[in-house]
């Protein structure tokens, strides 16, 4: 599905501030995996994210979806097999446009974008109906600026619009980690659900641990640029956040002791 | 004072209200919906007006020449998009370095520094010499401009460009080419700023290389009192537009009010600029110096 080959990036090669943020990682992605990421700060996780979805190109090394070198493709046409959802709630969005804005520019991820109307009636029912589901009481607010919306509802509505045309691919980075535990535990639900459902390839960045430990099917840890654990099937089930922390320990010779990842795993 | 001179001066500021506020929809769609100052418009406007004064001249009807003005405006803003988009520079550097081009172009285009379009020798759409009429036409130019960029930004197509202006990072990650979007907006910016020169120019009887100056002045006022004026009432983007128009109609208003009270007219472009300056520094310092901190984030839960 998902196969990256030995990718590297390096920020501000030949500075001072030289900084290599991907070593020659590799990862294989099967279909309908759900893959949380964890590691501590500057591991390189979004890193890994950005370079799967484009935002800028990688220094060496590969990346295919479903076989497809995407390497050297641009960002907007990566798009098209790749649904996103962004720590910062501001970002999944357009705010000065409606929901059903928002929805219909999603529906149109790797289409042709004509000078037909961008919503049509029987989109605006599928919209609501794709709503209700959130059970966030916005199906009746399809002409309300996102903008006037929670962050928590905003982050909603991204992932409802990330899993439109069912993509092959689904990337959260941390896309819970600027809200409320309430709302963000709520978000998580509906990310589990919406992940399941849809049979999504998932892979989706945390720094909780538990969250972590307790949804997908296989959990990788990064460090340095690098995949450092990768843990799968009943093993993943077995596992505690004691269990990971020792563990990484072990491979990386560091403790994590004041590493954010220790302050979240309640 | 004579009441009635400034009140026989009204329908002619209006016209030329009407021109500019076409002109100002140009800048609209740089400014407001892709949030990029494009300053190509002080040249594209006159190109218009040079094309169009030299296509009549030559003879050629004054439908083709209005049409053949505007597609020049749409080089200029191809021109700055690709400046802006393929090269990299500055949108604001972008329209400058467009506007410096188009200056040495438009003197070519004439030959000279001024070309005359007397409306008794031409056949031209409208003229200041009757007001009524060029009302008419202008009403009908406005109507159309409207009504078809409304449908346009209902598009598919024309929602992807609203959303490269409102927030490119969404914009590409739902698979918007926003380069190539950045690049279209120009374009149709500058061809509505270019027909707009084409309507001055038959309007005023002349197209002159100084006519531009300052132009995107004039254009961001206009946007700023429509703004001011018709977002208290409704958000809907046909009103917004509309707004754009009679703000270009509130500011020749204005105009012609300042020149009857006798003001030195040297000194209008001087505070056209400092009544713009202070309508764009209204938004950030009301957040820096007069928000409450309660207010700052007002969010619907
Ligand atoms: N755009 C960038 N420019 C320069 N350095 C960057 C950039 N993005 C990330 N980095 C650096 O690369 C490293 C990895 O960052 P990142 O992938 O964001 O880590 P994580 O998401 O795991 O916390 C960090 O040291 C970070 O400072
Ligand atoms: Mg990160």
């Amino acid at each position: 599905m998902l196969e990256i080959k030995s990718i590297s990036k390096i920020f501000n090669a030949g500075t001072v501030n030289e900084k290599v943020a991907l070593n020659g990682l590799s990862l294989t992605l099967n279909t309908g995996d759900f893959v949380t990421v964890i590691g501590g700060n500057g591991a390189g996780k979004s890193t890994l994210l950005n370079s799967i979805a484009g935002t800028y190109p990688v220094d060496e090394g590969k990346i295919f979806i479903d076989n497809i070198d995407v390497t050297n493709l641009p960002e907007y046409k990566r798009a098209k097999y790749i649904g996103r959802v962004f720590q910062d709630p501001m970002v999944g969005t357009a705010t000065d446009m409606w929901i059903e804005e928002n929805m219909a520019l999603a529906m149109r991820r790797g289409k042709s974008r004509g000078l037909s109307w961008a919503i049509k009636n029987s989109d605006r029912k599928y919209f609501k109906e794709l709503l209700s589901q959130l059970d966030l009481g916005l199906e009746n607010r399809l002409s309300t600026k996102v903008g006037l919306l929670s962050g928590g509802q905003r982050q909603a509505i991204t992932l409802l619009m990330a899993s439109m045309n069912s993509p092959k691919l689904l990337l959260l980075d941390e896309h819970t980690a600027a809200l409320d535990p309430k709302t963000a535990s709520k978000v998580l639900d509906i990310t589990d659900k919406i992940v399941e459902s849809n049979h999504l390839t998932t892979l989706m960045i945390t720094h909780n641990m538990s969250d972590a430990i307790r949804l997908g099917n296989r959990l990788i840890m990064m460090n340095e640029g690098k995949i450092i654990l990768d843990i799968s099937g009943e093993e993943k089930k077995n596992l505690t956040v004691e269990h990971l922390l020792q563990m990484f320990e072990k491979v990386s010779g560091a403790k994590l002791e004041n590493d954010r990842m220790l302050l979240n795993n309640e | 004072m004579d009441i009635t001179g400034l009140l026989g001066a009204m329908p002619g500021a209006v016209a030329q209200g009407m021109i500019w506020g076409i002109m100002a929809i140009g800048v609209y769609i740089t400014f407001k919906i892709l949030d990029l100052a494009d300053l190509t418009v002080d040249g594209s406007m006159v190109t218009g007006m040079a094309v169009c004064a030299m296509l009549m001249a030559a003879g050629w009807n004054v439908w083709t020449a209005m049409l053949i003005a505007t597609l020049a405006g749409m080089g200029a803003g191809l021109l700055t998009g690709i400046f802006h988009t393929v090269m990299g520079i500055p949108a604001i550097l972008a329209g400058i370095l467009t506007q410096l081009i188009l200056w040495s172009v438009n003197l070519k285009i004439m030959g000279k520094a001024n070309q005359a379009l007397p409306a008794r020798k031409f056949d031209v759409l409208l003229t200041q010499l009757r007001t009524n009429e060029a009302l008419i036409v202008l009403v009908i130019f406005c109507v159309v401009i409207v009504a078809i960029l409304y449908a346009f930004f209902g598009t598919k197509f024309g929602t992807a460009i609203r959303a490269t202006g409102c927030n490119e990072k969404m914009a590409r990650a739902q698979g918007i080419n926003t380069n190539r979007n950045k690049v279209i907006g120009f374009i149709i910016s500058n061809g509505i700023v270019a027909l707009s020169g084409a309507l001055l120019a038959q309007y005023s009887g002349k197209a002159d290389i100084n006519d531009g100056r300052g132009a995107i002045v004039i254009g961001l006022a206009a946007v700023i009192i429509g703004e001011a004026v018709f977002s208290r009432f409704s958000q809907s983007f046909i009103l917004r537009l509309t707004g754009v128009i009679v703000g270009g109609i509130i500011y020749y208003i204005v105009y012609q009010t300042v020149i009857f009270l006798g003001l030195d007219t040297d000194l209008l472009k001087m505070l056209s600029a400092i009544v713009v300056a202070i309508f764009l520094a209204i938004p950030y310092m009301k957040k820096t110096y007069f928000s409450k901190p309660g207010k700052r984030n007002k969010e619907v839960q």
